[in-house]
Order: C-alpha cells, then structure tokens, then sequence
C-alpha cells in the first residue's frame, strides 16, 4: 500500500497541490482523476520521488520516502514501475533491449535468463517477434505495451501508469486498459493510474482519487462515482449536453 | 550565473558516484567512442588535409624570398599545425559536431520523460548518461588530434609533390626541423585537447541534461551548447598557452 499525507507542493508560489491524502491499496487499480492542470502528475511525481513535496510525506508501506538516504531511496525505486504517458522508451535500444534495461542494470541474471525474462514480458502484453524493432518502428498502443513490459520485467511492488490511453483509439485504450487490471490482480500489486479518460474510470476504477485544483475534492469507487453529489466531480463527468440530460433522467 | 555554475558543480559531483553495474558503464563508454570520436573522424581528416595544403600554399606565397629557405614553409606548417589548428581549431569544430549532438540528444531524452524514466528506475541518470561521454571523450579526442596532425602534414605533402610550390624533399625537411621540440609541443597539443574535450562534453551535456520546456528549447539548448563551449575553448586556450608555452 502506499499513502500520501498532507501533501502539498507549490511553484513560484503557485499551488499546485493543497493538502492532499489518500491511501492507494494493494491489489486494486487506483485511479487519480481530474482536469488537466489539477494536479495529477505532480502529485505522481511527488510520489515516485522526482519532486519533492513542500510539506506532507509519502509512506511505502510503513516507510516514509522523505526519511531515507539516496541509497534507500534507490531501493525503493527498484520495487516501482512506471509507464509514462510518452511511453519514455529509449530510442536507441530496440524493444528487447528496453525491456531488458533493468535486469542487466540490476540483476545478476544470465544472458539466456534474462531474454527468457524479455520474451515472457513482451508476451505477457502480446508483443510477439517484434524484439529487433526500435520504439520509432512501433504504434503508440505497442510502444506502450511495451512500456507496461519493461515496467512490469523487475516483478515492481507498485506500478505508476501516467495518462496510459492518451493518444490511443479507444478500442486500443480499452485493451490497455485491461491488461493493466489483468496485471494487478495476477501479481497483486498497487497500481496507480492518472487518467482523465471516463471510459477507464467506469472499467477499472477500483480506488479512485478527484483532485480539483490540488485539492482532494472526492474519493470512491466506480460503483460510487455515478451517485455523487460533489458539483465539480460532476461538471467532470458529466460534461458533453448528452451525458447532462441523462443525468437530469436518472 | 552562480546558479548555473552550482548546478554544473552539482552534476559533475553526481557524476562521479559509483556505477550501478561496471559492465553496462563499460558498454555506455565504448559506444560513446564510437559516437563522439570515431564518427568525427571523416570530418576531422577532410579538414586536417586541406588546411594543411592551403597552409603550405599561403606561406609559401607569403615568404618568396631567396634568403629564406624552402624547407622554412614545412617549419612554419608544422608550428601552426601543432601548436594552434589541430588542438584548437579542430576542437571547435567538434564542439559544433559534438557538442550539438550531446545537448540535443540529452534535451530530447528530457522532453520524452527518458531521463525521468531512468531516475524512477533508481539509475543515476548523470553518471549513466554524461559520465561516459566525458570519459569517452578525454580518451578519443586527444586521439583524432593525432590523426589530424598526420593528415594535415600529409595534405601539406601532396600539395608540394603535386604543384612544385616548393620541393616535398624541404617540406619534410622543414616538417623534420627542431625535432627536440615536437615532444614538448606534442604535449601541449595533447594537454589542451583533454581540457577542451572536457569542455565540450560536460557544458553541452549540461545544456541538455537541464533543458526545460519542448522541441524549440531543444534547438535552443544545442545553439547554446556550441556557442558556450567555443567560448570557453577560446578562454581555456588563452590560459593554457600563458601556462605552458611561457
């Protein structure tokens, strides 16, 4: 589990995040949903260490990521993986060599063990003979296949997933979408998803956070969401004339 | 200022911690020498000929005198050669090469979140990244500046067996004079390749390593890259030369 407590961060006297807290539980899909500008990826990075907070801490389990040295911190950050919403792939290596950056990185593994590692990976998010191509030869719902892939190759605790369905079809986002749920449940870790996509909220939204202007407006279930009363989570939701009228029906 | 220098402090500090796995460095470090040196070595030789031969023609046209003899030109190539056109003249091309290259392959991995990706792996993104282009670099530059020098004498050569401005056998006479010096100048050349090789590699990595913003700051971050690396070459130049030639 992880839990973020009192977070808040500012730039150049701006807030960005306003006392935020929320536990993300193990085993489920937690969702951070919200405008673009509210929040979403700086608190993600405050939480993977890139930023650091102004006041409030993150816990990892029972450890408080601010408490330990660069070297802890490393360990730490070995038990994560995350897709980036670019996918983040390196150019330069090919979709087996990116996947395989951090087992020769930080294991001791074999050559063959570490191909075999690879080759269950890519499998695991159907990317079959395609281990020679670079990341400019893929589509974008393969680079980020591949990005689940190379995320997924150290066994992570925790796995961060910033905007996984931006820039994908949404046939392409649902696949996604579902092989992130599959993930989590078969390995039973905590994963943290940013999306501003309703389609992904109302299919995995096991856990899901609302932030409006850095603040923490509303947290639920998908089974919740629909039901709330709370004015800006429903000027979210409900934002084409169609999707008001219905909720004007029901 | 103080803020760019203490950040540029900062990275080279943090460059210089422990590799995560010696091996992966090692690779880094080979391809970088591929990169930054080998694949500059076609540019390095085309200049290096030609300069040498238009400097032969230019001093042997500027000092047609009969009390001065013929093999002074290959004396006065070889003095420029060594002293000033292959360490200096050859690193600030490199730095327009090299040091475009570095700036705007780093910028590009911060734009697409590649460095970010690193960091959240736990890699320490500087010593993976900078780290082996500063080493790689101090290792092949001085390196191409041999071969420049060799192939400037040599486009000096063919320029005096082709034309006759001035018999090949004085030109090598003149390129063979004082030898007791060369050693000395040699190192000198040498010395001042290393500083300019470090230069180059860790100002523009720093330009791109620290961009902030989209692709415009990516052009941006590679013009200053080789405007901030030739001014500090012409800088360092200067100092070196009060130190070791005086």
């Amino acid at each position: 589990m992880i839990s973020v407590k009192n977070i808040s961060k500012s730039f150049n006297d701006v807030k960005i995040l306003d006392d935020i807290s929320f536990d993300f539980h193990q085993g489920k899909t937690n969702l951070i949903i919200g405008k673009s500008g509210s929040g979403k990826s700086v608190l993600t990075k405050c939480m993977v260490g890139l930023l650091e907070p102004d006041n409030g801490d993150v816990f990892y389990q029972e450890t408080k990521l601010s408490s330990l040295k660069i070297k802890e911190k490393k360990e730490i950050r070995k038990q994560l993986g995350m897709l980036f919403q670019g996918s983040a792939l390196f150019d330069s290596l090919s979709v087996e060599d990116n996947v395989a950056f951090p087992l020769k990185m930080f294991t001791s593994l074999s050559t063959n063990d570490i191909i075999e590692r690879v080759n269950f990976c890519l499998n695991r998010v159907d990317i079959v003979n395609k281990n020679q191509l670079f990341p400019s030869e893929l589509s974008g719902g393969m680079q980020k296949r591949v990005a689940i892939a190379r995320a997924i190759s150290m066994q992570p605790k925790y796995l961060f997933c910033d905007e996984p369905n931006s820039g994908l079809d949404p046939v392409t986002a649902i696949v996604i979408d579902e092989l992130i749920r599959e993930i989590t449940k078969e390995y039973n870790i905590t994963t943290v998803v940013i999306t501003h996509d309703m389609n992904s909220v109302l299919e995995i939204g096991d856990n899901i956070l609302f932030i409006d202007s850095g603040k923490n407006k509303w947290q639920g279930s998908k089974d919740e969401i629909l039901d709330s009363d709370v004015k800006e989570l429903n000027d979210f939701i409900y934002v084409s004339k169609f999707l008001k009228q219905l909720k004007k029906n029901s | 200022m103080i803020n760019h220098l203490g950040r540029y402090v900062l990275m080279l500090i943090y460059m210089f911690s422990k590799p995560e796995k010696f091996s992966v460095y090692w690779k880094r470090f080979i391809d970088e020498i591929v990169q930054l040196g080998i694949k500059s070595l076609f540019i390095v030789i085309l200049m290096s000929a030609f300069m040498g031969a238009v400097l032969v023609i230019q001093t042997a046209s500027a000092i047609e005198s009969a009390w001065i003899p013929d093999y002074t030109v290959g004396f006065t190539v070889k003095q420029s050669m060594l002293l000033e056109f292959c360490p200096t003249i050859i690193s600030l091309i490199l730095a327009g090469k090299v040091g475009s290259n570095i700036a705007s392959e780093l910028g590009t991995m911060r734009v697409t979140e590649q460095i970010d990706a690193l960091e959240v792996m736990g890699v320490n993104s500087i010593g993976y990244l900078i780290g082996p282009k500063i080493l790689a670099s101090l290792f092949i530059f001085p390196i191409i500046i041999i071969y420049s020098m060799f192939f400037g004498f040599l486009g000096g050569g063919i320029v005096c067996e082709l034309t006759s401005i001035i018999p090949v056998e004085q030109y090598l006479e003149g390129i063979r004079s004082f030898s007791y010096e060369n050693y000395g100048h040699i190192r000198y050349a040498l010395i001042k390749t290393s500083v300019f090789a470090f230069l180059i590699t860790s100002i523009s990595s720093y330009f791109g390593y620290y961009l902030k913003g989209g692709a415009l700051e990516v052009g941006k971050a590679s013009t200053n890259a080789v405007v901030y690396s030739s001014i500090f070459i012409l800088f360092a130049n200067y100092i070196l030369t009060q130190l070791l030639l005086i």
